[in-house]
């Protein structure tokens, strides 16, 4: 019997990108109405893929993906935003099919691509269980056995036979992620599900995903969450621009990763030609930069002083509801903050076309002295993302001085915040 | 624990994911596999398909049989067809009911890859569970008004409500062959449809005239026997006519025995089936990119 869990070999998938053709005038617009039918029929002849857009351009989400993961190991699958993670997941878990190359599961694949899958609002908690449970493999006498577990896992014991249209959608998720959490395949393929829920929640499903992986089970995890693929995985497969950029153990995956985004250490990052997210139109950045209190762009920062975020962008379009900002991780990837423009201009506000300089002020005594780094993202408030520069800028916090300035090691903490006290003397007695 | 345990200590199946391939015919060994999947989804269907409708499960009842009043009223009564031999309510009843299967399961088979198309984009299952479980649901539609047939059937035989005189004929023993045939047209009918909407929302739009005018090419309202013989063959390429001819044909004992007719309607809705099966099966990879 071989040891190998799955063997992927040359994988690639290409997509087609659709472009919408504009007519310009009426008669273009008058005579597309009668062409469009005949155009549109033709190209599926020809065996291309349309829907009602044109279709001119294709591109690889992945290729050239070779590697195999023997049974037992845990692989975490990281790289940033389009690198391809999504697409690896679809084809391993067959919901889509690879443009070339050839994949070998050996054994039961289970995926959770995203938790609910097949929920019903009309349908009771117990039948969505069963309903949810059957459609992500598992037998009826699987879910019989694990039901209870389930239904504990989740907390909805007195709600279970309620339609779920009453639940809570933090309810609904909880039950969810129980009934995707008790599947039992020889291969798992988990994606980003840790996202859900509350705090407390969260270290459940984490507790859960570790039992998992000590059990003995392949698992394949894909999450932004760097600390917690650190803490799940051994090895890490590192994607870029849909290709391996590494594959290793997932120290030096996450390593590359975190420092491959890097390349303005010296307190600002540019992109000359303006950059955003794949697809993205209303929005180019330009550049981030970090300035010390007296204003000079700087990567080494005095942790006593204040110092200033800036972002450089150019908005293509008026944007209702936008939001620029940043997230500050420590140098291990550990999200520590977001923080967005709008946190101080208010929501629900119209930004208008042109170009900005926004800045944000981290106070001194704040952060502890160390290494960090920066992730810039934009989006339009609860509608879509923009924008998501994930680890583009580090900077450190030097310790010039200490609160004791004759204590000899650094105060621990991630935080050092130099905190007003008061105290005044009493003399009664209690 | 069960399931796992076991198939740790046999040799894991294997699959093979590779560019360029897809099934040639149906692949049943994996259907059987997901039967509990296909139980589930049919299971499901029934559960939300009268859902906050105060008629309930009647709909399944009522459909056939008013549009079977409506047409006792203007194509038996007012326009005089001559059903040739039997009531033409009964006559059109016994239509109506397997037509309203076919009309209803085309209906939403045509839409059930796009109306699932959140699962489809998030896990694997084997995709044509979802155009046969919409048929197998609204079966259970026809199982329901397909008594209340055989009860106005014989409601017919034993009032003296008609001067012309119904029976129950003997040939209900075939009644599951013409169920099996219509089923077999409509999946390959309908699989074709299923698979062509992803690509093309046109059909949704589409399928919904196309019945209509299926309708007017079989036999509900009129008899067969109105289409002049060197017609015959030809209103005998579409399958439903066999379908209807033969269903009543078991019911009632009504019109010609089975005939070439009949293997003609057979060997059409075979041909669907394949096809569709060879289409949907063609179609399918691409079915998460495209929906």
């Amino acid at each position: 019997m071989s040891n190998f869990a799955l063997r992927v070999q040359g994988v690639g998938k290409e997509y087609q990108i659709a472009k919408v053709r504009q007519h310009e005038t009426f008669v273009e617009q008058i005579s597309s109405f009668v062409t469009g039918p005949i155009r549109r029929a033709s190209k599926l002849l020809r065996g291309q893929q349309t829907g009602a857009a044109e279709l001119d351009d294709t591109f690889w989400a992945l290729r050239d993906i070779s590697f195999d993961v023997k049974v037992g190991e845990v692989v975490g699958i990281i790289g940033k935003n389009g690198a391809g993670k999504s697409t690896l997941l679809k084809l391993l878990s067959r919901i889509t099919y690879p443009s070339e190359g050839r994949i070998e599961l050996f054994g039961r694949m289970g995926s959770l691509l995203e938790v609910g899958t097949g929920f019903h609002q009309e349908l009771t908690g117990r039948e969505n269980v069963y309903m949810n449970g059957t459609i992500l493999g598992m037998t009826k006498r699987d879910i019989d056995l694990k039901f209870d577990e389930i239904v504990d896992f989740a907390g909805v014991h007195r709600f279970i036979d309620t339609p779920i249209k009453h639940y809570s959608s933090g309810m609904q998720l909880r039950l969810a992620f129980a009934v995707a959490a008790n599947l039992e395949p020889e291969i798992l393929i988990v994606d980003e599900v840790l996202a859900v829920g509350d705090a407390a929640f969260q270290r459940k499903c984490i507790g859960k995903m570790n039992e998992v992986a000590n059990e003995g089970r392949t698992v394949l995890f894909v999450s932004h969450n760097l600390p917690v693929v650190r803490q799940l995985c051994q090895r890490g497969i590192l994607l870029d621009e849909g290709r391996i950029v590494i594959d290793s153990s997932v120290e030096t995956a996450l390593n590359t990763y975190i420092n491959s985004g890097i390349t303005g250490q010296n307190g600002q990052m540019l992109w000359n030609d303006g950059i955003a997210d794949e697809g993205v139109d209303e929005l180019s950045v330009y550049a981030i930069r970090l300035r010390d209190d007296t204003g000079e762009i700087s990567g080494t920062l005095d942790y006593a002083k204040p110092y200033t975020v800036e972002i450089e962008y150019e908005l293509h379009q008026d944007i209702f509801n936008f939001a620029m900002g940043f997230s500050l991780h420590s140098d291990t990837g550990e999200l520590y903050f977001y923080s967005f423009d709008a946190d101080s201009f208010g929501y629900e506000q119209h930004r208008s076309a042109g170009k900005y300089i926004t800045s944000c002020e981290i106070p001194g005594w704040f952060l502890a002295p160390g290494e960090y780094n920066l992730s810039v993202t934009a989006n339009i408030v609860r509608v879509k993302w923009l924008c998501q520069l994930e680890h583009v800028l580090s900077f450190k916090l030097h310790e010039t001085e200490r609160f004791d300035p004759l204590q000899e090691v650094q105060r621990p903490g991630i935080l050092s915040p130099k905190l007003a006290w008061h105290s005044e003397t009493y003399s009664k007695v209690r | 624990m069960s399931a796992v345990h076991e198939s740790y200590t046999s040799p894991p199946i294997q699959t093979i994911i590779e560019a360029n391939s897809y099934a040639k015919g149906l692949n049943l060994s994996e259907l059987w596999e997901y039967r509990e999947l296909l139980f589930f989804f049919v299971w499901r269907g029934i559960k939300i398909r009268y859902k906050q409708t105060v008629l309930g499960v009647s709909w399944a009842i009522l459909q056939p049989f008013t549009t079977m009043v409506v047409f006792s009223i203007f194509f038996g009564g007012i326009a005089q067809i001559d059903a040739e031999g039997i009531p033409y309510p009964v006559f059109s009843a016994s239509g109506l009911v397997l037509w309203t299967f076919f009309s209803s399961s085309l209906n939403s088979i045509a839409t059930s890859i796009t109306a699932n198309s959140n699962t489809i984009k998030k896990i694997y299952f084997p995709r044509i569970t979802l155009p046969i479980s919409q048929m197998l649901t609204l079966f259970v539609d026809f199982l329901l008004a397909f008594v209340v047939l055989l009860g106005m059937i014989l409601f017919y035989q034993f009032s003296n409500i008609s001067e012309v005189s119904v029976a129950l004929s003997p040939n209900i023993i075939f009644i599951p062959f013409f169920i099996l045939l219509a089923m077999t047209t409509t999946l390959g009918f309908g699989l074709w449809l299923a698979a062509l909407n992803v690509q093309f929302r046109d059909v949704k739009y589409a399928t919904g005239f196309i019945i209509s005018l299926w309708l007017f090419i079989t036999p509900i309202i009129y008899p067969t026997g109105l289409i002049s013989p060197q017609w015959q063959i030809v209103y005998a390429l579409n399958p439903m006519v066999g379908v209807i001819d033969g269903f009543r044909w078991a019911l009632l004992g009504y019109g010609t025995p089975p005939n070439l007719t009949l293997l003609l309607s057979f060997v059409v809705s075979t041909v669907l089936l394949m096809s569709g099966i060879w289409f949907f099966n063609r179609m399918e990879k691409n079915f998460a990119d495209v929906v």
